[in-house]
């Protein structure tokens, strides 16, 4: 039984030799690759810190085992940036104080990237709440968060049309 | 997590051939892992089926049916632009259930797999006669309002939490099902077992048989103008039904042609009574038919612990499902799918 995956994580081609097949995206992720910027929340599928894109879909890492992953390409929050230039989502995060503690903030945005890239929302507050309930926010920076999400959404569109953002 | 096995099996054939009591499939695994963290679930060897090209995909067939692939997403059915056109109750009941993370991961046989949201269930140091058969039913005397009024018994009065399985119990879908002794297939209507004495059993799969595909039928595409999915639940969203209903009428000249209703939540498999649905054919979509089809898809319900409200609630959750279908499917999905604060129209409802 072999448990050696090689996935694209962030770009970067990686193998990994797992010892363990009880070992969690979240966990491989945290605890074996550096990359505490994925949260863990629950670890139950609940809270929605853990999520990540996996094959450009959003994800809750805790739910998925890693061994299972051999060939997929993962994007986690510290993947997000092109260098210092942040994301469209992250910007919006930050203007519109979509965030207080800031523990579910890497979920929240990944999450509203994978929302955003499914298309279901459009800029509908209703709808960008109702695509964004499986991340919960203790803080409860809902208005900020539906609000950058909004806002994120307008600006990837214009980009996406050739506008000045 | 008890330490396990993993495999990888290449084929279904293979598959079937490394499987042994204490095995476990792994789909998307959004309620395995969650089971298997908590200690519910102690399989020692997981077969993670995802290479298994075979099933997935979405396919109609050459008689008009439509064929989907155990392995393929809620959220990759629930956005098939043919699909939720075709069968938009299915697509509404999917879109209200968990979170669109658990939807990009969760299967549509797995849906069928899930095991109960009974509180008693998933507390390992709770009596459970379907976690651990003649250890008893805490349920039957706690605080838990997933529990039954139809169709259970004194071993077990939990639900099937289901919303996908509602609406498929009313258009006849099929569970193609693979096993040691070859293909066959079973009706949804007959796949979730009642309780009765044996309650570990929770569905007519036998031991080391596998859902390759569920397949609807050409016929259940004639209800698409007028089929809802209702859900009523503690939250707006991201929560387990309390009460539900799949309300589906064919209407030509204003007279109901044929009609389905199928009600969740309320027993351990959706529960669909034909009966029911005859008292609404020949009527005129109106009030009077909807209360006496409500009335008698509920006939014999009982409360199995302080849940009697969830009588009035289902007959009247069934009765708002079949007005909303009369009204006629909405052209988008509403916000908030299946939310009984959703305007039927699909606009916004300000909850």
């Amino acid at each position: 039984m072999s448990l050696s995956i090689s996935l694209t994580l962030n770009g970067v081609v990686r193998d990994i030799v797992l010892d363990d097949p009880r070992v969690t995206l979240l966990d491989l992720l945290r605890e074996r690759l550096a990359l505490p910027g994925t949260k863990k929340g629950c670890d139950r599928g609940q809270c929605g810190a853990c999520t990540v894109l996996l094959n450009g879909k959003r994800m809750n890492a805790c739910l998925t085992l890693a061994a299972t992953l051999d060939g997929a390409t993962v994007t986690t929050i510290e993947g997000l940036a092109d260098g210092d230039a942040l994301h469209p989502v992250q910007t919006a995060f930050l203007e519109n104080d979509g965030f207080q503690c800031g523990y579910c903030t890497p979920g929240q945005i990944m999450s509203a990237v994978g929302l955003i890239a499914e298309g279901r929302a459009g800029d509908d507050p209703e709808r960008i709440r109702e695509g964004m309930s499986g991340n919960i926010c203790r803080c409860a920076a809902y208005h900020g968060i539906t609000r950058a999400v909004q806002e994120a959404t307008r600006r990837m569109a214009a980009a996406e049309r050739g506008d000045a953002a | 997590m008890k330490r396990f096995d993993f495999v990888q099996p290449a084929s279904v054939a293979e598959a079937l051939q490394v499987w042994h009591p204490g095995a476990v499939w792994l789909g998307g695994g959004t309620n395995l892992l969650d089971l298997m963290k908590g200690g519910v679930m102690l399989p020692d060897t997981v077969i993670d089926i995802n290479r298994l090209a075979d099933l997935r995909g979405i396919t109609t067939l050459d008689d008009g049916s439509l064929r989907i692939g155990a392995l393929v997403s809620n959220a990759e059915l629930a956005d098939d632009t043919g699909f939720a056109h075709d069968f938009p109750m299915v697509a509404e009941a999917l879109l209200s259930g968990a979170s669109g993370q658990l939807r990009n991961a969760a299967t549509v046989a797995g849906n069928l797999m899930q095991r109960t949201r009974c509180a008693y269930f998933q507390d390992t140091t709770a009596a459970c006669n379907r976690r651990e058969p003649g250890t008893g039913c805490d349920a039957r005397g706690g605080v838990d309002s997933h529990t039954a009024v139809l169709g259970f018994g004194d071993a077990c009065i939990t639900t099937h939490p289901s919303d996908f399985c509602v609406p498929l119990a009313a258009l006849d879908a099929v569970v193609e099902v693979q096993g040691p002794d070859g293909a066959r297939e079973v009706a949804l209507r007959d796949f979730h077992l009642l309780p009765g004495e044996t309650p570990e059993r929770e569905t007519a799969l036998q031991p080391g048989e596998i859902i390759v595909a569920l397949r609807l039928p050409a016929d259940a595409k004639g209800f698409a103008a007028h089929a809802r999915y209702l859900k009523v639940r503690d939250r707006t969203s991201y929560a387990f039904a309390t009460t539900s209903a799949a309300a589906a009428l064919r209407v030509e000249g204003g007279v109901i042609a044929e009609a389905r209703l199928s009600l969740g939540a309320i027993a351990a498999k959706p529960w669909r009574v034909t009966e029911a649905e005859a008292l609404l054919v020949g009527h005129a979509p109106d009030a009077a038919p909807f209360d006496q089809a409500a009335a008698r898809a509920l006939d014999g319900a009982v409360p199995s612990n302080d849940n009697g409200w969830k009588i009035a609630l289902a007959r009247r959750t069934a009765i708002r499902a079949l007005e909303l279908a009369a009204a006629g499917t909405p052209e988008r999905m509403p916000a908030l799918p299946a939310s009984p604060f959703a305007d039927q129209n699909g606009d916004h409802a300000h909850v």
